[in-house]
């Protein structure tokens, strides 16, 4: 076994000692998994290409920021949130799959048909939040003291624990994505690497548990950020102890949601590879606790909508038609399409049996509940910014900056670029192996 | 956030803007910028991104002539006590790593530069958008840094910063209280530099705890005729400035509550 | 952080939430560790490899 491990790694380093396109596609051979079909590499060297430009356009939107400043976005002394902060709320919800699907198969044992998609779910969610800390990076003003959030921490601000949870859930992501990575068919040749990947694949319940726990705080926590702001009757809500009651609507709609996003990319993917990678049984299964999360959750939402509406927001002089008349823009529409079109139904869809198993059905409803979640995080973010609150205030509206929307495209971009590295080179869709193991027995 | 010592009456230094006396020129707005070296940019248009810890906003009671009236109503930083004036200002609560502070001995909410790494929550919490972001750095015309105050730090790009009550006049004043071996001030030992500024004699500053203090004597006894009431009362900020009207429309333009009370008083209920 | 940050007071806030956190921290490390010593373990005793089987 080390003699075969001691020829691979002899095969790469003379590969690489010589480096001419005829190697280079050896080179990419050797990595790819055994017995599945990939792209020709100069397919695949377009698409990363076209995508690495996206990428780079952003990062130099992005480095603009660093050393210009922050006048380079529309931000302005109205809208210190926006479009940054917006795009972190919802690719942090999005990225929820993550650690429901790895809460649902580690924790509660949902090993079939989970085992099919959370390798994905993983990779989903760690793109999510490396994108989510990125943005973080760029959007304070001073990146450089970004580390004050954790020396000197204020342990009552929901913006601390979100840092920290949010930090360490990263940790956690990067420890489920790493079996992934060993698993590459060289790198699996290694003695240490594949006892490595086969501890971390037994651990995994341990991290999955901490990931769920840490996920639950951090989730609630973005939810929190908005509704302790008692000066901002949009925004504020009454709660359970410290915790107002966007925590728990926060945490539910992530796990909810999430699911939503990790089911549309899987389509996706499918789309453009034009292979089965995750099995119906999968998919449907994961379509239906979210179906029922999101009913659940939605119930929730309408209910803390009305009680804000009729209570909260009339106890400090404010009526519901305050935040959604007398300017340009905020409408009841974007209350009904948060609650009715992105809630209700493809909570209605997913419940239905027919509904998850019907193709085009199931897209709607996952497609409506990302757009849902989205939305919700906008509402919680941009509205709270417009809605005018001194009696002879003005409503304040908005609209990016091309650096803000380069940069908020950069991390779809790198995105795009790890999931295809990934599902090129390493073992991401078991189904997708066990099909080409099947394929090859019976041929 | 210590108390300041049991035989001393905690300080609580707040404001009285009496704006029946206000005209609006401005005088407190520009005095505020030169005393605290707040930076400005050559195309100050766009008042969504003008620095001003001191701003007047004009009012109208939106009435067609003769009946229409219009009034000037500044505002600095209202140093919040926050729910039940324990010290947790919608401000103080959210700042992650702790860059604002209420100072339970003055009563005044502070900011501190260079702890502040610009995350924005706090001018995201604050109501009456007091708090103002440093979007570039500053750039001061050719002489001016000779100009510039040396009690007060400029900042640079990416943090917050907002009106202190002037709290390096507070500390001016306490430290020449020190050598002269007494801890407490007089009322004009310590002044803001919008209240000598203005020249109605329409802002008021001292100590609200202090019964000898023009302010509280304003608080505690309005003049005949005129009304106080603070902005956003009824969201439980606890600012500590008040304002004083003899016209009852400017208390519905100021304050919602007022208004929708006035609603209900027109609808007859 | 720590105690010995100037903000570090021994109150229930700072203990629930900095308790949480190393708790939290610490379940991670101890997992980390204890996999990369266990596959050093497996791979000295001449563990490891394809015939072994797979997860």
């Amino acid at each position: 076994m080390e003699i075969a491990a001691k020829s691979a790694m002899d095969k790469i380093n003379a590969l690489f000692d010589s480096l001419t396109p005829k190697k280079l596609l050896e080179l990419d051979a050797m990595l790819q998994p055994k017995g599945v079909k990939r792209a020709p590499f100069w397919q695949w060297g377009l698409w990363m290409g076209f995508f690495t430009l996206v990428a780079l356009w952003g990062f130099y939107a992005a480095i603009l920021c660093w050393f210009k400043g922050l006048n380079q976005t529309n931000m302005n002394d109205y809208y210190g949130f926006a479009l940054w902060i917006w795009a972190d709320l919802a690719v942090i919800a999005l990225g929820g799959g993550a650690f429901f699907t790895g809460f649902l198969k580690y924790v509660i044992g949902k090993e079939m048909p989970l085992k099919y998609i959370v390798n994905y779910a993983v990779i989903i969610g760690f793109i999510c939040y490396s994108s989510a800390l990125l943005i973080l990076g760029m959007d304070v003003g001073q990146p450089l003291r970004g580390w004050f959030i954790f020396w000197h921490a204020n342990v009552h601000s929901m913006l601390t624990e979100v840092a920290f949870c949010l930090s360490c859930y990263f940790g956690v992501l990067c420890i489920e994505y790493l079996p992934n990575v060993l698993e590459n068919r060289q790198l699996d040749k290694i003695p240490f690497i594949h006892n490595l990947t086969h501890n971390f694949h037994s651990a995994m319940g341990i991290f999955a548990a901490t990931g769920a726990f840490l996920s639950f705080f951090h989730q609630g926590s973005l939810g929190g950020v908005a509704g302790v702001m008692f000066g901002r009757p949009f925004a504020f809500r009454e709660g359970v102890f410290i915790w107002p009651t966007t925590f728990f609507l926060f945490t539910w709609s992530a796990a909810a949601f999430g699911p939503c996003f990790t089911i549309m990319l899987t389509k996706l993917i499918e789309a453009i590879t034009r292979k089965k990678l995750v099995p119906d049984t999968a998919v449907r299964f994961l379509a239906k606790i979210s179906g029922w999360m999101i009913g659940t959750y939605i119930v929730a939402k309408i209910a803390d909508t009305l009680y804000w509406a009729f209570v909260t927001a009339p106890a400090a002089g404010w009526h519901l038609s305050d935040f959604y008349t007398g300017n340009a823009f905020y409408g009841y529409w974007i209350l009904a399409l948060e609650i009715v079109a992105g809630g209700i139904i493809p909570a209605g869809i997913l419940i239905s049996k027919k509904g998850r198993e019907t193709g085009w059905s199931l897209t709607l409803a996952v497609i409506l509940g990302v757009i849902g979640v989205s939305v919700n995080r906008w509402v919680m973010v941009l509205q709270v910014m417009a809605v005018p609150i001194m009696e002879f205030d003005q409503w304040a509206l908005y609209v990016p900056s091309w650096q803000e929307v380069a940069t908020t495209i950069l991390p779809v971009a790198y995105g795009v670029l790890l999931i295809s590295a990934s599902h090129r080179y390493l073992p991401l869709f078991p189904y997708e192996i066990e099909q080409a193991n099947a394929a090859e027995h019976h041929g | 956030m210590e108390a300041a010592e049991s035989h001393e009456k905690q300080k609580m230094y707040g404001m009285v803007i009496d704006l029946d006396k206000c005209t609006g020129c401005g005088a407190c707005m520009v005095a505020c910028m030169a005393e605290n070296n707040v930076p400005f940019r050559k195309d100050e248009t766009d008042k969504f991104k003008s620095i001003t810890w001191m701003r007047v906003y004009l009012l109208s009671n939106k009435k067609d002539y003769p009946y229409s009236d219009i009034c000037y109503l500044p505002r600095p930083c209202m140093h919040c006590s926050g729910r039940g004036g324990h010290g947790h200002s919608p401000c103080v609560s959210v700042c992650p790593a702790v860059a604002t502070d209420y100072s339970h001995a003055t009563g005044i909410v502070s900011q501190i530069y260079t702890r502040c790494f610009g995350c924005r929550y706090c001018m995201g919490a604050c109501p009456y958008h007091a708090r103002y972001f440093n979007w570039w750095d500053p750039k001061w015309p050719e002489g001016m840094k000779e100009y510039l105050s040396p009690d007060v730090s400029c900042r640079m790009r990416g943090v917050v910063e907002k009106c202190s009550f002037c709290f390096h006049r507070y500390q001016r004043a306490m430290d020449l209280a020190f050598t002269e071996q007494r801890t407490e001030l007089e009322e004009n030992e310590y002044q803001t530099s919008c209240t000598q500024a203005c020249p109605a004699n329409a802002i008021v500053f001292g100590d609200l705890n202090n019964e000898e203090h023009q302010v509280a004597q304003l608080v505690s006894e309005p003049p005949e005729g005129k009304k106080k009431f603070r902005l956003l009362e009824q969201l439980d900020t606890n600012p500590k400035v008040y304002y004083l009207t003899s016209k009852d429309w400017v208390l519905s333009a100021a304050n919602r509550s007022v208004k929708e009370e006035a609603k209900k008083a027109e609808s007859g209920h | 952080m720590f105690p010995f940050n100037y903000e570090w007071a021994w109150d229930m806030s700072h203990i629930v939430f900095m308790g949480g956190l190393w708790y939290a921290l610490g379940i991670i490390g101890a997992g980390v560790t204890y996999v990369v010593a266990k596959s050093a373990w497996d791979t000295m005793k001449g563990h490891g490899g394809h015939e072994e089987g797979h997860h």
